[in-house]
């Protein structure tokens, strides 16, 4: 009588002895750090470590090069995701207007840094940054220069698959036959309705800086990364609670979006996306180990 | 029981019987019968939500119902896997596999059965043949139009010989034209090859164009199940009246097997109520003649090609919809005072 | 336009110098850094990186398309699913130093797990393991590989409509017959394409290997770091550039078998 129920029982029986087993994979390791952060010499457990972490005053008199490091995360963040927009948004969309032929080609510029590993990049970087350093000076917050390029591909995917979603040649020539003006189009009209595009690639641009580390090392600057990898040395504790502060942290904002995303843009975005390979969602383009 | 195929004794009785389905709290089959003769056409017709697909998928084997029993051919399938139970069935849309040709998908069925491979592109050339398809037979889904998967989706559920042909709203996805070609193309290629066949769709003109008998479906229930005709002169509720067809709704006065309305009289059908009531007419079933002293005044008159619509409202502000020949259209105009008049077929009253 | 100007400066540019560099030592031209390649540690290196690339890759591939069909089967918009793609999506992205820690912390000398695993006498003789290219490494590897399968390859699985397996069914097939003639030839294209970019994203890591092994230098991204270390022996700036030509060179060539296959599978598949 009942076969479907039989499936659908084994079905729900194969899920979660999946699911429980996997994510056992993913959650001892951090349960390795949890507990590192607490251990002290002889058993028994301490919050010191926790306790120093929610002291901000503190982490910075203690730890000047962790506050160095965040700082300059913070500066590369915004700087990357200004000027990812600046040069993505207005080309995406004139090239979606007018110059339809010129699709391909930045399609497959923008794609390219995912064929071109950060270390091969470094290499190739190292005299273009001779010259930026020489010009102007040596402050960390150049190597945003460099970040645009490494999150050019994931935002790319959340920015066209937004454009998609929306009819851009329609709604710029309504606003057109209304009387805007090309800066009015883009400002009043496409940026509104690439408001959830514009999110996911500016959330995207800011996961990845955070968690910079090839390029920061090798041209010896100091970003969050780079100064818990020297602090690891010193004071290994703090820096796996950090560690273990970033990725919660991410989650929950990641955890967040899910639910904010599938709203009415989203969704259609989604679908628009769906089928290329490496997906467009914020958490498919999130993934490149740095 | 009106039995239409000529090839009937092709195919096999279908019964559905007490059957139950819930989720949760709604009732998606409530001690539904249904029984179809052998090679009859019947389309089961509802609003969304009424039961017809959940009908359509127990008697397929793809949802289990809570109760009741199925039988086709007279051997009983209520526990029997859908593998296992000789249908062919036209989804409403994407069933095809993706990844095979046209000619691949309709051999799919007969390779389960494990024939041999000149009988199956044999059998497969023939079905594309009676579609229609014999020059896309190497083609991909995403290659053909939406009416060319549909009818290759029919070539693959026909191709096995099946004993029960399942159409889940096959035609919803297509634009208006290919939509009625397809659908006379169905019922002439059912009436060749006498399957007993389920057709469940939403779309009234569907369902009264190509089937034997028509099943009216709301909230789990067979509200009534009848031939086309039938169904639109003899509605047996207001439910019926109002899915089927346009129906004014007009209060009256209901005395033995009569009613009062725009001060004439109707004949009433079988299981109308008494008393003050609602008499459901068709438009083609009221006259309106230009007349000063009328009972009514012009809102708005349309031309619809074969013929016109008049839109009046009466005194007593109900408003009427009556169907005109379009020759007489130009004799209204808005504003103007006519005179309605039921022309004596029988219609359905319900008590107030 | 500015775009074309930026990305020339910082993605053209560097990739010429890279192809160009490899083949000039003390500015003429030269085979020797490319000849230099040919040297044992660099082979060795370069080996070890497609042997680890190719088995976290595999492993990865299948233990997340598992994942990824397992998490597909429950509620669309259900919280298990939210939770398991977030969850993912975040890991997918954590290697690098936090990653390197995490594994020392729970497998370590020190470690939870370590210590567990005494208690349960299992340990292995030493903790090195962890810290070998082909035991430790490739296990950490797999932290972000099988979560990047998740990710990628979830579209895939959720793309399969109910309608495929309901024709089978009507059609007299069997659960297995819809795997095997349906889903899976449906699914092989996405599934190699996926497992291609897992070999990739692995080849190019670099910060957590770099984090978690820090004696020798048994991976080519090490290597070419290390060039940028030892910057006293002169002409190795000039044989990293040949190194990162050959990582160019062997990503180029999984680039080229994805297309290939691409161009294979999209006469049916519909982007």
């Amino acid at each position: 009588m009942s076969q479907r129920a039989a499936f659908r029982r084994k079905q729900t029986l194969f899920r979660w002895v999946t699911v429980t087993a996997v994510l056992a994979f993913f959650v001892l390791p951090l349960l390795g750090m949890l507990d590192f952060t607490t251990k002290v010499r002889r058993g028994g457990r301490t919050l010191a470590t926790w306790r120093t972490l929610s002291h901000v005053s503190e982490i910075s008199t203690r730890y000047p090069a962790l506050k160095e490091g965040f700082l300059a995360s913070l500066g590369l963040c915004v700087i990357t995701v200004v000027l990812m927009l600046a040069l993505l948004v207005p080309t995406m969309t004139w090239v979606r207007l007018r110059l339809p032929g010129l699709s391909r080609t930045v399609e497959f510029i923008c794609l390219l840094p995912l064929t071109v590993p950060a270390i091969v990049l470094v290499v190739g970087l190292v005299p273009v940054y001779a010259w930026v350093f020489y010009l102007f000076n040596e402050s960390t917050l150049w190597l945003a220069l460099a970040y645009v390029v490494l999150v050019l591909p994931y935002a790319y995917r959340a920015l066209d698959a937004g454009l998609r979603a929306i009819d851009v040649k329609t709604l710029s020539e309504a606003a057109r036959s209304l009387g805007a003006s090309w800066f009015t189009v883009m400002w009043r009209i496409v940026l509104p309705n690439l408001r959830t595009a514009v999110l996911s690639a500016s959330f995207l641009s800011v996961a990845l800086v955070l968690g910079e580390f090839t390029i920061a090392n090798l041209f010896s600057r100091r970003n969050l990364q780079v100064a818990m990898y020297q602090l690891g040395k010193s004071d290994a504790k703090i820096s796996v609670a950090v560690g273990l502060v970033s990725l919660v942290f991410a989650f929950v904002v990641l955890f967040a979006m899910s639910f904010v995303g599938s709203g009415r843009g989203g969704r259609r975005a989604r679908r628009a996306a769906a089928p290329a390979i490496p997906a467009a969602s914020p958490a498919a383009a999130a993934a490149k180990e740095s | 029981m009106t039995v239409a195929s000529p090839n009937a004794a092709r195919g096999v009785a279908v019964e559905l019987i007490g059957l139950r389905r819930t989720y949760g709290t709604v009732n998606a089959l409530d001690s539904f019968d249904l029984h179809l003769a052998p090679g009859e056409f019947v389309a089961l017709l509802g609003p969304s939500g009424c039961g017809k697909t959940t009908a359509l998928r127990c008697l397929a084997g793809l949802e289990d119902p809570d109760a009741g029993r199925i039988t086709i051919g007279g051997r009983d399938v209520t526990a029997l896997p859908t593998n296992k139970r000789d249908l062919g069935m036209v989804f409403q849309a994407y069933s095809l596999f993706p990844h095979m040709t046209a000619r691949q998908n309709v051999e799919f069925g007969l390779e389960m059965r494990r024939q041999d491979k000149a009988t199956r592109a044999k059998r497969a050339g023939d079905m594309l043949d009676l579609v229609g398809l014999s020059t896309q037979a190497d083609r991909y889904a995403h290659q053909m139009s939406g009416g060319q998967q549909q009818r290759v989706a029919l070539a693959r559920a026909l191709a096995i010989s099946p004993q029960v042909l399942l159409l889940d709203e096959p035609l919803s996805a297509l634009d208006a034209k290919v939509r009625t070609q397809l659908r006379d193309e169905i019922r002439r290629i059912q009436l060749e090859v006498g399957t007993t066949t389920l057709f469940v769709t939403h779309d009234q003109e569907e369902a009264l164009a190509v089937a034997d008998r028509v099943g009216v479906m709301r909230a789990g229930k067979l509200e009534q199940l009848a031939a086309p005709l039938e169904l639109y002169a003899r509605p047996a509720s207001a439910f019926v009246a109002d899915f089927i067809g346009l129906t004014n709704r007009l209060r009256g006065r209901a005395t033995g097997d009569r009613a009062e309305i725009l001060g004439g009289s109707v004949p009433l059908l079988p299981g109308s109520g008494s008393g003050d009531v609602e008499v459901l007419i068709r438009p083609e079933h009221i006259d309106v003649t230009p007349d000063a002293d009328g009972n009514a005044s012009v809102l708005s008159a349309s031309f619809l090609g074969a013929h016109g619509r008049v839109t009046a409202t009466t005194d007593a502000g109900e408003q009427v919809l009556v169907q005109v020949p379009s020759a007489s259209l130009p004799d209204f105009s808005p504003g103007q005072r006519v005179r309605l008049t039921p022309r004596g077929d029988a219609a359905l009253a319900v008590a107030l | 336009m500015p775009f074309f100007v930026y990305t020339t400066v910082f993605l053209v540019i560097p990739t010429i110098v890279v192809v160009v560099a490899a083949f000039v030592s003390e500015g003429r031209p030269t085979l020797g850094n490319v000849r230099a390649l040919g040297n044992a540690n660099f082979l060795t290196a370069m080996r070890q990186s497609i042997i680890l690339s190719a088995a976290t890759a595999l492993i990865g591939a299948v233990v997340g398309a598992i994942l990824a069909y397992a998490v597909s089967t429950a509620r669309p918009d259900g919280i298990l699913k939210r939770f398991v793609t977030s969850l993912c999506g975040v890991l997918a992205q954590f290697g690098g130093v936090a990653l390197a820690f995490a594994f020392i912390a729970s497998f370590g000398a020190q470690g939870m797990i370590s210590a567990w695993l005494k208690k349960a006498g299992m340990a292995p003789s030493s903790t090195l393991w962890l810290y070998e290219w082909n035991k430790g490494v490739l296990l950490v590897y797999l932290y972000f590989q099988i979560p990047l399968m998740l990710i990628v390859f979830l579209p895939a699985v959720e793309g399969l409509r109910p309608q495929w397996r309901e024709a089978t069914e009507t059609l007299g097939g069997t659960t297995w017959t819809y795997w095997r003639r349906v889903a899976m030839p449906i699914l092989f294209p996405s599934f190699v394409g996926a497992t291609l970019l897992l070999f990739t994203n692995a080849f190019s890591a670099y910060a957590t290997a770099a984090a978690l092994v820090s004696q020798a230098q048994p991976l080519v991204p090490l290597q070419i770091a290390g060039t940028f270390t030892s910057e006293t022996v002169l002409g190795q700036a000039n044989i990293g550039k040949a190194m990162a030509l050959a990582m160019v060179v062997v990503v180029a060539i999984v680039m080229a078998i994805y297309t290939w296959l691409d161009k294979r599978s999209s006469k049916w598949l519909v982007r």
